[in-house]
């Protein structure tokens, strides 16, 4: 019995996730989403697409917080909270790219034209821009975590710049975008997603499920993770 | 020394696999003379509802490519315990 309880507190989160997964799924596809002449049936990618950023920021930011953590305790348990969190953001951001790369490629690329005569006008969007500087970033934040031997200096020095990193993201992907003309949506005002205007209440059904299932998601696959390096570690230790 | 070329080619496989596919689609795009080619017509047609089929087909790929990556990662931990 108490074993039985102790499944369901440690899964109940899963479950949320698979529920919610499955619902943005099966309801992302068949709900029904205004008629937008530019976007058409391809606004349902704010269930796939957006969710990989929230769910990035959501993952970048538990990075930050052990980032801080260790810095305050020095236990190294937190730097390894702090990497695979980090990593685990790098892959969403890396679908969110992705995706965001198919998308543009049936809204605001020309069809009279091939798709690379397009690509001169898209890749100066501040937004792709932004995105990929504060993904580079993360990246640094890898190689650097990962050249320094010692461990201690490695946490020390990561944890540092990981706090430099997570600041560097509010500029490059939520304030200058947002100050520039851009197709994306959410150029010079407001954020498109969150914004009740913009989307219908249908699609705000699926849309917090969507965001809330992607980010706990990213949160099982990085505890798996986060398992394997302290099961690692204690083996080297033991 | 064999076998390490060998561990080496199956970890190049998949992206050599990526590459075909936009090689693929390269030549998809290429084939588009005049308007639109038939891949992107395809793409196009229901509303553009493929572009969303496209989008979860490509996060659901990426992260089981993560996930094998991960269990490879985890069964040479337990060879090596």
């Amino acid at each position: 019995m108490t074993r039985k309880k102790n499944m369901i507190s440690r899964w109940w989160w899963k479950i949320l996730c698979i529920v919610l997964l499955l619902f943005t799924f099966i309801k992302g596809l068949l709900v029904k989403v205004p008629n937008l002449p530019a976007l058409e049936e391809t606004s349902r990618n704010l269930f796939f697409h957006v969710a990989m950023w929230m769910s990035m920021m959501t993952l970048f930011t538990v990075s930050m917080v052990n980032a801080i953590r260790y810095l305050r305790t020095f236990n190294l348990k937190y730097d390894i909270y702090a990497r695979q969190y980090a990593v685990v953001g790098i892959v969403f951001g890396l679908l969110g790219y992705s995706t965001g790369a198919i998308w543009m490629s049936y809204t605001w690329a020309d069809p009279n034209n091939k798709l690379f005569q397009s690509f001169d006008a898209l890749a100066r969007e501040p937004k792709l821009i932004g995105a990929a500087i504060a993904l580079l970033i993360y990246f640094a934040y890898l190689v650097l975590r990962d050249s320094i031997h010692d461990m201690d200096k490695r946490a020390r020095v990561s944890a540092v710049y990981n706090i430099f990193a997570y600041a560097m993201l509010f500029p490059t992907i939520w304030i200058v975008p947002r100050l520039l003309p851009s197709l994306h949506p959410g150029g010079q005002g407001g954020n498109p997603a969150m914004n009740f205007n913009d989307v219908s209440p249908e699609m705000r059904i699926v849309e917090l499920p969507a965001f809330i299932g992607w980010t706990l998601l990213g949160v099982w696959i990085t505890t798996l993770k986060i398992r394997m390096s302290l099961w690692k570690e204690k083996r080297l230790t033991a | 020394m064999e076998r390490k070329k060998i561990d080496r080619m199956k970890k190049i496989k998949p992206l050599l696999s990526l590459l075909v596919v936009l090689l693929f689609a390269a030549v998809a795009q290429a084939q588009n003379v005049a308007g639109e080619s038939s891949f992107g017509q395809t793409m196009r047609s229901n509303g553009r509802i493929y572009v969303v089929i496209a989008v979860m087909t490509t996060i659901l790929v990426g992260l089981f490519l993560y996930l094998i990556r991960l269990d490879k990662k985890v069964s040479k931990l337990e060879k090596e315990a």
